[in-house]
C-alpha cells in the first residue's frame, strides 16, 4: 500500500476539508496491526537464530572434538603398525572409520545449521526493512493527521477573522509600519547624535581659538562699554 | 519533551542575537504552541509534535488571496525557489500556503529555537518577494 498515493487520492476528492482525517482512522489501525505483526515475528525470528546459532556450535565444538579423536587414533594405528600388532592397528583403524562416519554427520548438520542461519537472517533483515517502511508510511498519515488537527486548532482558537492568521498584506503592512517606526526611531536617534556632535564641534573650536572665542563676561564687559559710550556722545 | 516543556524552556531562552521569545499554548486535539520572536516584526510560527517529527509552521496566505491569473506561476516560483530557503519549505495545509520546517524529535532546542528564528526570517522574505502574486 502507498500510502502517499492514499493521501493524493484523497487530497483530489476534496478531503482537505480541515480537520478531516485524510486515511480513515480504520485504514491508520491496519497499519498499526501490520506493524505490531512484523514487530512480533521479527521477535521469533530472533529466538530461533539464537537457538540455531547455539545449535551450530555445538555441532562445530562436535567435529573439532572428532577431528582430535581421529588425529589421535591415526597416531596409535602407526605406533601399533611400527610394533607390527596388525591386529590391534585394523581394531583401531576401525574406530577412526566410525569416527569418521561420526564427523561426516556433524559437518552435514553444522552446515544445515549455517544454512538456516542464513536463510533467518536475511528474513530478519527484510522484516527490519518492511518495519521501517511500515513506520515511515504510517509517520506519513500521522503527520498528515497531525498538521490538519493542528490547523484546526489554530483557527478554532482564534477566529479566521483574529489578527493573528490575519492575511498576507495586513502582515506586510504591519511589517512595513513597524519596520517605519524604527526607521523614524533610528532617524531621530541619528539626528541627536548629529546635534551632539556638532556642540562638541563648536567646543573643539573653541578651545582652538577658532570661530567665536570671547567669554561671555568679556562679551558683557563690551557691550555695557558700548552702551555707556553712547550716552556720553 | 513535550510541547508545555518546549513552552518553558522556548520563554526562558535568549539567542546570542538578543532574541527573547513569547510562549502560548493552544488546546485542540493536537497539542499546538504558537511561538513569536521579540523584537522581530515576523509571524507567529506555530509547533506541534508527532511521534518523529517537531513541526514549525508559518501561515503565509489563503488561496483566495491569490491573484487568480498569477497562480500558476506563483505556484511555479514556489517550487524553483524552495530549496534555496534555508531550513523550510513551502506546503499547502487546507487552503492556506504555509512555510514549514521539520526537526527530528530529537533535536535539541538551539536547534528549535534556531528553526524558530530562521523560519520567520524566511517567511517575512518570502511574503514581501512574493507579494505581487497577491491580491
Amino acid at each position: 500500500m502507498n500510502i502517499l498515493k492514499k493521501i493524493m487520492t484523497a487530497i483530489r476528492g476534496g478531503t482537505r476539508e480541515l480537520g478531516e482525517s485524510i486515511v480513515d482512522s480504520q485504514g491508520t489501525r491496519i497499519f498499526e496491526q501490520e506493524i505490531e505483526d512484523a514487530q512480533e515475528s521479527l521477535k521469533k525470528a530472533k529466538h530461533d537464530l539464537t537457538q540455531v546459532m547455539a545449535k551450530e556450535m555445538q555441532a562445530s565444538r562436535k567435529v573439532e572434538s572428532i577431528t582430535a579423536e581421529i588425529d589421535k587414533n591415526e597416531g596409535y594405528v602407526a605406533d601399533a603398525l611400527a610394533k607390527k600388532e596388525e591386529t590391534l592397528a585394523l581394531e583401531i583403524a576401525t574406530k577412526v572409520a566410525e569416527l569418521e562416519q561420526d564427523k561426516a554427520q556433524q559437518v552435514d548438520a553444522q552446515q544445515s545449521y549455517e544454512k538456516h542461519i542464513g536463510k533467518l537472517k536475511s528474513m530478519m533483515e527484510k522484516a527490519e526493512r518492511q518495519l521501517k517502511d511500515y513506520e515511515r508510511q504510517l509517520t506519513m498519515v500521522k503527520t498528515t493527521e497531525n498538521v490538519q488537527k493542528a490547523t484546526a486548532a489554530i483557527t478554532d482558537n482564534f477566529g479566521t477573522t483574529d489578527s493573528t492568521l490575519m492575511s498576507a498584506k495586513e502582515s506586510l503592512d504591519r511589517i512595513r509600519k513597524k519596520q517605519e517606526d524604527f526607521d523614524d526611531r533610528n532617524l531621530a536617534a541619528d539626528q541627536l547624535d548629529a546635534e551632539n556632535s556638532g556642540k562638541n564641534l563648536s567646543d573643539k573650536m573653541k578651545e582652538a581659538g577658532i570661530g567665536d572665542t570671547q567669554s561671555a563676561a568679556e562679551a558683557v564687559l563690551a557691550r555695557l562699554k558700548a552702551k555707556s559710550s553712547k550716552k556720553k556722545a | 519533551m513535550n510541547i508545555q516543556d518546549y513552552a518553558i524552556r522556548i520563554s526562558q531562552n535568549r539567542t546570542k542575537e538578543g532574541f527573547t521569545f513569547d510562549c502560548q499554548t493552544i488546546n485542540g486535539e493536537v497539542e499546538v504552541l504558537q511561538v513569536e520572536v521579540n523584537g522581530m516584526n515576523g509571524f507567529p510560527i506555530f509547533m506541534t509534535k508527532t511521534q518523529s517529527q517537531i513541526l514549525c509552521i508559518v501561515y503565509l496566505w489563503s488561496e483566495d488571496e491569490v491573484k487568480p491569473e498569477k497562480r500558476v506561476e506563483m505556484l511555479e516560483m514556489m517550487l524553483d525557489t524552495s530549496i534555496s530557503i534555508p531550513l523550510s519549505a513551502y506546503a499547502r495545509v487546507g487552503n492556506r500556503f504555509v512555510l514549514y520546517g521539520a526537526l527530528s524529535v530529537n533535536s535539541n532546542l538551539d536547534k528549535v529555537v534556531e528553526e524558530v528564528v530562521t523560519l520567520n526570517e524566511n517567511a517575512i522574505d518570502v511574503v514581501t518577494a512574493m507579494e505581487d502574486f497577491l491580491k
